[in-house]
């Protein structure tokens, strides 16, 4: 896998992207240019007053996906305009190997002070240059490991993914959703979960069809998956991927309702948009920065295996589309009002596929118990690998 | 119903990979192995992408795409034609600057839109039940695919100019002896190649996935490249090829969506692992020699040894 280290310059907002109808020469200008940029700024003593930091950020995709990191990269923005006197820099596309450590050796090299590596699979790189270098912060995204110097957050966004499956149990008229996950693990078993109670919720006849494509961005392969299940009668189709382009797009070619993940993708499904699930790490990434702009980091819940939500803000409900009918909208957002209140929409008894029981009756295991989540739960139809 | 609906899966997820199948057939029948199909599709569906979202021509798109394949194409063809390098270092090579120059153009496009190539309802046909739905509810690019096969078969087999490239490919002296450029049928092979496998990357963007991310064809170059070897460097075998991959990989994930008992992991390994089953025993009892220039870069009894003196 090649690996770019293509540092985009604040200027270049994805919206004067989007817009731009440049051909593939201006793209090589640009690109050059921000190159330059990036080489000339390197060597420039770092600032130690507030204010003043250069922050660094890693995605392991580009920013622009409709996705996972699309949704990191926005934080950075919010970062850049809290801090409008930071350096901002940022790297695409950085693979969860050594190259990672490279990359946030540079970034230090060149006088950052915070790293903010947004991978699951960044964090093992980040341990090691955390190690030699105690004096810069680390804030890593979606972790369960810490050091003195690094710490690491998430966001519980399986709490709106029950009122997403709500608008979806609601909607269908089949009575089955499809699923396209990547790979099962405990985040995508504990989404679909929460997916399928939601409809079961609104609609008990409603069921959940899985389909497991076993990569985080193959589009040809999600393209398929989403016919497979579009075929089987299934009406409204969500998905846990990093690129989420091509389910969208399918979905709303083949006339079905959709709803997302990780940003608002309305725009690309103008008919069948219900609702969604997104992220908004930029209230969370500022206040890091402040924390440790102050010298507080340590102590603060952002050193240590931090969680948090819908009543934060970082967990949010995407825009209703066209395809929300009036009683879609008014369940929904009852239901999103009371995640704003702490709700767990995880309250037993639950049972898996089996029809064993995992949550007793009144229970509502912890955000640890559901993190470590291995089944699926009744109604949802589709094999884990090894599991009931 | 779920045999129509697998088929006409097969043929949308086989198409692009037919088209790659189609494009290394030809470039080794030449006597030029070419790696970088990978590259040359990947190369493809950018400048289809990006033409079509800058232009908002489709057909532009489908030039461009062409246009770009057989650039690519003819890098791999000066490097090994010309300055005789190794043929499997530079079709890698090729396949890794198609990924890397794709990837750096290609990132201001991963948020684009296109409007995609629509499927063309063959009239009267695509209303007979079953084979319509199966093969005639496609997009252009897809029905030029599916003739793909038979047309390269009657080229090789019942044209001259098909004959002077296969004898080209057995022994590039003999070619030369009869009074033709082995350099020049083999560059317009590999350039022709690596376009065909270009204009599978711009199915696979243009009427698929409808949308471009970094290393979107994710190994289905390399895949081309084997099918190819085990189809026993016939076209209308390495079509069959082409579909099983893409049948398999259809099939797979409809057994998913029906909850079937089977690891999803196992499911998909099934088209790398049946497409491999498949054509080795349809090969079987019969010995497959690869034409005698491919046979010669894997240094092994091939006609090589006069080669250097004739055709530089």
């Amino acid at each position: 896998m090649l690996k770019k280290e293509v540092v985009v310059s604040s200027r270049m907002s994805p919206l004067a992207r989007r817009k731009s109808t440049i051909g593939v020469i201006v793209a090589v200008g640009v690109a050059i240019a921000a190159a330059v940029g990036c080489g000339s700024s390197s060597g420039s003593p770092a600032s130690k007053e507030k204010g003043h930091e250069t922050i660094g950020f890693l995605y392991v995709g580009p920013h622009n996906d409709y996705g996972y990191n699309q949704a990191a990269y926005a934080g950075s923005l919010a970062v850049k305009r809290a801090f409008p006197a930071a350096k901002i820099l940022e790297a695409e596309n950085v693979p969860e190997t050594a190259e990672a450590e490279r990359v946030m050796e540079k970034m230090i090299r060149d006088g950052a002070t915070i790293l903010f590596p947004t991978s699951f699979g960044h964090l093992g790189p980040a341990m090691n240059v955390a190690r030699r270098h105690p004096d810069v912060r680390f804030l890593h995204m979606g972790g369960l490991k810490t050091a003195a110097n690094l710490g690491t957050y998430f966001g519980t966004i399986y709490d709106t993914q029950y009122a997403v499956g709500q608008a979806a149990g609601m909607a269908t008229k089949s009575n089955k959703l499809g699923y396209v996950v990547a790979f099962p693990i405990a985040q995508t078993l504990l989404n679909v979960n929460a997916f399928e109670r939601g409809a079961q919720s609104v609609n008990p006849r409603a069921k959940t069809y899985v389909v497991f494509t076993g990569s985080w961005c193959d589009p040809g392969k999600q393209a398929e998956a989403s016919n497979a299940l579009i075929d089987q009668k299934i009406d409204v189709l969500e998905q846990h991927q990093d690129c989420t382009k091509t389910v969208i797009q399918t979905a709303e070619r083949r006339g079905i309702f959709t709803t997302g993940y990780h940003v608002d993708a309305s725009s690309l499904a103008p008919h069948g948009w219900l609702t969604g699930s997104e992220w908004d790490w930029g209230p969370l990434m500022v206040k890091m920065v402040k924390i440790v702009e102050d010298g507080r980091f340590r102590g603060s819940p952002y050193s240590g295996i931090y969680r948090t939500g819908v009543p934060s803000g970082v967990i949010k409900l995407a825009p209703f589309g066209a395809a929300a009918t009036p009683a879609i909208r008014k369940q929904v957002t009852a239901t999103y009002d009371k995640l704003k209140a702490g709700w767990i929409p995880f309250k037993g008894p639950i049972r898996d596929q089996s029809g064993k029981v995992r949550v007793a009756v009144g229970v509502t295991p912890n955000r640890h118990q559901l993190e470590s989540t291995d089944y699926f739960v009744q109604g949802v139809v589709g094999k884990i690998p090894g599991g009931g | 119903m779920l045999l129509e609906d697998v088929l006409a899966g097969t043929v949308r997820s086989g198409i692009s990979v037919l088209y790659a199948a189609e494009g290394e057939l030809i470039s080794e029948r030449s006597g030029v192995i070419n790696l970088g199909m990978e590259g040359c599709m990947l190369t493809g569906a950018l400048a289809a992408f990006a033409t079509a979202s800058a232009t908002g021509s489709l057909l532009l798109g489908v030039l461009a795409a062409a246009g770009g394949g057989a650039l690519l194409a003819l890098v791999h063809a000066v490097v090994v034609i010309t300055c005789r390098a190794n043929q499997l270092a530079s079709g890698l090579a090729v396949s890794f600057l198609g990924l890397g120059l794709t990837s750096w153009l290609g990132a201001p496009y991963v948020s684009q839109s296109i409007s995609p190539l629509n499927r063309v309802n063959i009239p009267v046909l695509s209303a007979v039940p079953f084979a319509g739905p199966v093969l005639f509810q496609h997009d252009v690019l897809t029905y030029m695919g599916l003739a793909l096969g038979p047309l390269i078969w009657l080229f090789l087999y019942r044209t001259r100019a098909g004959l002077i490239l296969r004898a080209t490919g057995e022994d590039g002296a003999v070619a030369f002896a009869y009074g033709h450029s082995p350099t020049l049928v083999r560059y317009l092979a590999v350039v022709f190649g690596g376009m065909l496998a270009a204009l599978g990357g711009a199915q696979l963007v243009l009427a698929y996935t409808l949308n471009w991310v970094e290393n979107i064809t994710v190994g289905r170059g390399f895949v081309a490249v084997a099918l190819v070897i085990f189809a026993g460097w016939e076209p209308l075998r390495a079509t069959v090829g082409a579909f099983v991959f893409g049948g398999s990989l259809a099939l797979q994930l409809r057994l998913q969506a029906r909850g079937v008992d089977v690891s999803p992991f196992l499911l998909n390994m099934a088209p790398y692992v049946l497409t491999l089953a498949i054509l080795v025993i349809a090969s079987r009892g019969r010995a497959r020699r690869p034409p005698g220039e491919i046979r010669a870069v894997f240094g092994t009894s091939g006609p090589g040894s006069t080669r250097s003196a004739v055709d530089a």
